[in-house]
């Protein structure tokens, strides 16, 4: 028996195989796990049992899909090919088993362990929240690999199973039973009886009508898969991400063919996964893994919080950490000032649990408290009032005797360093930045901030802290706008420079989205508030020597404040966009506009790795993917700058600066970067 | 540990001091012809989970929780077991509740004290909560026949013959709020026994009318000082607040009030919606806790509970329970009148609380129907219900009792009292009340 999988077999004669990896918190199918489930198929086939159950032994889920750390060591196409010929054959030998094959799924089933499960005969799941099944291949550059996009066809007909695959979405318990992709969804008490009732029954598995698959006739396949292309060609942009679209070329090609297929599925996606695309978005896949280690859960169990500032950033806090399952109480000076906190905490609770039991909890964690009662009570307090020295100091005064002594005491501010604030407090090495994103609840990133005068324990509770509430922790040290506002503001900067010059607005964001920015400059100044982002950009300027162009001045002095004003750079109507569908007229050309862009980011990213406001170039990677929505398929801007060539950017650095000025300065850092 | 004066020792809470740590309610709300923004248990929660953060206390910590609720939504069953859960307490917390008609929220709290008087507890939340606008509507029993009738009906012909033995009266709902403030014996409304005190004690329109007015006077007059602390906001997910009784007129005066028309007894009775308690939603939630929990929880008091009693009289002249309740506790402590600091008298009705005060008074009162020799001195209005009461805050039936007890212990510590009394009358025709104490020590035990 191998170490990853468990056999027994029970009185009626149904086999059970329990996969619990060894050395692993998750179920993921490594070559040696995939080895060692062979050997244990061709040992169930010699004990003739009655049916053969799969099922997880680990409590957070089925299986979370392959080993996608082994995937960034692939050496080449022809050896990824390689593997997954093996794993096909892994996976027909469970197929072809001649008694009955049941995947018993509680919790995630994503990916590979999706693919195991659709060889099996029949599947059964819970029908509980935490059971989600999907195929999020795309999101790693690649699709389904190990016979996914074979089966899942078989199964479910084409037009269910293709999207499937290419939105790369997971779906509940119910809606799987509902589409077909499983059997049973069950409540859990019942997934065993389920898995059993299923051997016993020994119905024909269940397979696509014949009409579903139609799509699948090779004079339909051009239109059908032309028309999917459309769709996906609305979400994505297939230079950028290819993944799709070459799902799409796989299918029309061979599907109607299953030995075709497999095979055109091992080539594609052994050639997919050593592409760059592919490479980046592992490498953003493990830069999430290398941020939550920033954090170490065993370090601290946080169970009350308590944000002090009702406003948007202070309310979204509050009701992140409330959603989270943390008591929560949210401070501000009158119950008028939480109102509107609390109607917002609630239609999030409402938005995100749907059961409303869920909710009801939610809304009874989270306790608007006006009286300031949750002090004594919170092992992590975080104050989110408004930008002001002395207002925050005042604050800390009040509060700090009152506090538990090893309660963490942070601030949520971004622009004023921590030196600063902890003046006053008995003990100022307490005081920990937690910088959160806006929006609080779509943001994955938090910067802890700390500086040479912060108590490591309190720096390392604060991480620990953003990992309980799910978000992923970056260490930086105290200094103007620590690593994402500070390489976020000369770009942003820039690209008002670019519309004083003349260049429409439009243009520069065109260029911006061709990279991969998930938004354009301009549009995203108008989104956050040109008011904030002038606020900001004054903060740093002094510090950091960036000038702030006068256009954004005299835009908020005019009232124009971007989105919630109705005008900013754009105009606004109903809190969307308004551009201008003539985009000509343009003397720079596109890659001109954005490697002024990314570059002035970059450059900044090379100042802050000389100044060690992180640790390391895959730290801020991390950060600035994470933090901005940095092109993730380009792995990050150290990253871009690698596969570029460092050499190559600081001679493009030098060429900027001779034509359009010494903001262009190429950082000293860059010495140390190759 | 030293509390002077009373003794506990020959009362209803014979064993160890019970002490009440600290209190909250919400709001009272008063209900507008239509469900309120609250359900019960949310007004419990809001009230209790305030009261714990302030005290420090992780509900965990809780021995259990006893609640007082005339009637709980559908979806409440045991209404205290759901708060307690909803507050965060263990699965291991029991949690129970108590139905004493208009005292309930008194019981809980006496239910409580006891189990601490007898060792059985140590640390307990108890309270009340009523959402009357959230009272059920249901239906008639004529309907639910009718309905268990069409639910055999298979038959597309059976359905029809069904459908045609629909009348107009089936439709007729049963509005339980109106049910249950009508005693189920004699079948008068609470409103008709404040008729028959008036009656009785020759109470006037313009005596209830100023009494009326007063009861607002006075909670205003509290509100203006700052005395209403006791109250949490409560939030609703529309991003509504509600941080006052809504059924305050601070501009009442007995004029205003008399142009208001009888609504029980028409056209001749006296008693109208003004000199009447509101209809309203709220709750009230107070720690009560044994000398060596006040201790290891670190915990302040506020004062404590000595002694309490129950009485039943006819359910006609239920109004004059509090009498009944309050000469018992009067006569096993010695005290006389001018003994109690602090009066709360439940204000149901302001014809009420005046024929209390007259039945008080009247030595045929008190010889007759309370078998004493002499009739008790003068209750002073100025001790009495100091800061208004039902009539201008309201009366959520459950919760009042635990409201009178708390408030009666905060005008105590305000005002450096000793001694108080919370007393209701109960409809069926009951009275109860708890006699308080605080030790000038105050929160030093």
């Amino acid at each position: 028996m191998n170490r990853h999988f468990a056999l027994e077999q029970d009185t009626r004669g149904i086999a059970w195989l329990t996969f619990d990896k060894a050395d692993s918190s998750t179920n993921v199918l490594s070559g040696e796990v995939l080895e060692g489930l062979d050997q244990v198929l061709v040992q169930i086939a010699q004990m003739h049992p009655k049916g053969l159950v799969i099922r997880s032994g680990k409590a957070n889920g089925f299986i979370a899909g392959a080993d996608v750390k082994a995937f960034a060591k692939v050496p080449s196409a022809a050896s990824a090919e390689q593997h997954i010929q093996r794993v096909h054959e892994i996976f027909h030998r469970l197929e072809a088993l001649a008694f009955p094959t049941v995947a018993a799924i509680d919790g995630f089933c994503l990916g590979g362990g999706l693919e195991l499960a659709l060889a099996c005969d029949y599947r059964v799941c819970c029908n509980d929240s935490a059971t989600r099944l999907g195929f999020p291949e795309v999101k790693l550059g690649i699709f389904p690999g190990y016979g996914g996009t074979v089966r899942s066809t078989r199964l479910l007909g084409d037009l269910s199973a293709l999207p499937l695959m290419l939105g790369g979405h997971t779906v509940s318990g119910r809606s799987a039973r509902r589409m077909g992709l499983v059997d049973l969804a069950v409540p859990r008490r019942q997934l065993r009886s389920a898995a059993v009732d299923l051997i016993e029954q020994r119905r024909p598995p269940r397979r696509a009508a014949w009409y579903r698959r139609l799509p699948a006739l090779a004079p339909l396949r051009p239109l059908v898969s032309r028309v999917l292309a459309t769709q996906v060609a609305k979400k994505v942009r297939r230079e950028h991400y290819p993944a799709p679209f070459e799902l799409l070329a796989h299918w029309r090609a061979t599907a109607g063919d299953e030995s075709a297929m497999y095979a055109s599925e091992a080539h594609n996606v052994g050639r997919l996964i050593n592409d760059a695309t592919a490479q980046n978005l592992i490498r953003v896949f493990m830069l999430r893994d290398r941020l939550k280690s920033q954090g170490n859960k065993a370090d601290f169990t946080p169970r009350h919080v308590h944000v002090i500032g009702g406003g948007v950033m202070g309310g979204d806090i509050a009701a992140w950490c409330a959603l989270r399952g943390l008591r929560v109480t949210l401070q501000d000076r009158t119950p008028g000032d939480l109102t509107r906190a609390l109607q917002r905490a609630h239609g999030l609770f409402r938005k995100k649990l749907k059961d409303p039991y869920a909710v009801q909890a939610a809304i009874d964690r989270l306790m608007p408290d006006h009286r300031a009662s949750g002090v004594p009570n919170a092992d992590v307090v975080i104050e989110a009032i408004f930008e002001d020295i002395e207002a925050k100091q005042a604050l800390y005064a009040q509060i700090e005797p009152r506090m538990h002594p090893d309660a963490v005491l942070a601030t949520n501010t971004s622009s004023i360093p921590l030196e600063v604030l902890s003046k006053g407090l008995a003990r100022p090495g307490r005081l920990v930045g937690l910088h959160f994103f806006n929006p609080v609840a779509k943001m994955p990133l938090v910067e802890i901030v700390h500086d040479e005068h912060s108590e490591a324990s309190m720096v390392a509770r604060a991480a620990a802290f953003a990992r309980h509430i799910d978000k992923l922790p970056l260490k930086v040290r105290s200094s103007p706008g620590f690593l994402v506002n500070r390489v976020l503001m000369p770009y942003l900067l820039e690209a008002v420079e670019l519309v004083e010059e003349g260049v429409p607005a439009a243009v520069i964001d065109r260029a911006a989205v061709r990279f991969g920015m998930p938004m354009g400059p301009i549009e995203l100044a108008d989104t956050v508030g040109l008011d904030i982002c002038l606020s900001v950009a004054e903060k740093m300027s002094a510090a950091l020597d960036n000038p702030v162009p006068q256009r954004l001045r005299v835009l908020v002095d005019a009232g124009d404040l971007g989105r919630k004003s109705g005008r900013g750079f754009y105009p606004w109507k109903d809190g969307h966009v308004v551009k201008p569908t003539d985009t000509a007229g343009s003397a720079l050309a596109d890659d001109d506009i954005s490697d002024r862009l990314v570059l002035r980011l970059i450059n900044e990213s090379v100042a802050c790795l000389r100044e060690g406001v992180v640790e390391d170039q895959d730290l801020l990677d991390a950060g600035v993917i994470f933090g901005t929505g940095f092109a993730p398929f380009r792995g990050g801007p150290m990253h871009y700058v690698h596969s570029r060539g460092s050499r190559e950017l600081q001679q493009r650095l030098d060429e900027l600066e001779s034509r359009f000025g010494e903001h262009f300065h190429a950082d000293s850092g860059w010495g140390a970067v190759a | 540990m030293k509390h002077t004066g009373l003794d506990q020792g020959h009362g209803r809470l014979r064993g160890r001091p019970v002490y009440v740590v600290d209190g909250t309610r919400t709001p009272f709300l008063k209900a507008r012809g239509k469900p309120g923004p609250f359900p019960a248990s949310d007004l419990a929660v809001a009230a209790g989970r305030a009261l714990l953060m302030r005290l420090k206390l992780h509900p965990d910590a809780l021995d259990q929780v006893v609640l007082g609720c005339v009637s709980s939504g559908p979806d409440e069953a045991n209404i205290a077991r759901v708060v307690a859960l909803r507050l965060g307490c263990s699965e291991q917390t029991p949690a129970w509740t108590v139905q004493r008609n208009c005292a309930s929220g008194m019981q809980a709290l006496e239910s409580a004290a006891l189990d601490i008087a007898g060792g059985r507890s140590e640390l307990v939340l108890a309270g009340g909560v009523e959402s009357m606008s959230h009272h059920p509507v249901m239906l008639n029993q004529v309907m639910v026949a009718w309905l268990g009738a069409w639910s055999q009906a298979r038959s597309l012909g059976a359905r029809g013959r069904a459908l045609m033995q629909l009348r107009a009266r089936h439709f007729k709902p049963i509005i339980a709020l109106l049910r249950g403030l009508t005693d189920p014996v004699n079948g008068l409304s609470m409103g008709q026994t404040a008729e028959e005190l008036a009656e009785r004690f020759a109470i006037d329109r313009t005596a209830m009318d100023t009494y009326a007015a007063r009861s607002h006077r006075r909670l205003a007059a509290a509100y203006d000082a700052g005395f209403m602390d006791e109250i949490e906001p409560l939030y609703a997910s529309d991003g509504t607040v509600y941080e006052h009784d809504d059924g305050l007129r601070p501009d009442s005066s007995p004029e205003i009030l008399a142009k208001l028309r009888p609504v029980f007894d028409r056209p001749i009775g006296q008693v109208t919606a003004g000199n009447s308690a509101q209809v309203t939603d709220g709750a009230a939630t107070l720690v009560l806790a044994s000398a060596e929990a006040v201790a290891r929880h670190d915990l302040p008091v506020l004062g404590r509970i000595v002694d309490s009693q129950w009485a039943g009289l006819d359910p006609a002249q239920m109004g004059l329970g509090p009498v009944h309740a309050l000469a018992p506790l009067m006569q096993r402590h010695a005290l006389d009148t001018e003994a109690i600091d602090v009066w709360e008298i439940n204000e149901a009705f302001a014809a009420q609380v005046l024929a209390c005060c007259s039945a008080w008074q009247s030595t045929e009162y008190c010889q007759r129907e309370l078998g004493l020799q002499d009739a008790f001195a003068p209750i002073d209005q100025a001790r009495l219900n100091v800061d208004g009461g039902g009539i201008s805050l309201g009366h959520p039936v459950g919760a009042s009792g635990a409201r009178i007890t708390l408030h009666a212990l905060k005008v105590m510590a305000r005002t450096a009292a000793r001694t108080g009394m919370a007393s209701l009358c109960i409809g069926g025709g009951q009275g109860g009340a708890l006699l308080l104490e605080r030790s000038d020590e105050g929160d030093s035990l």
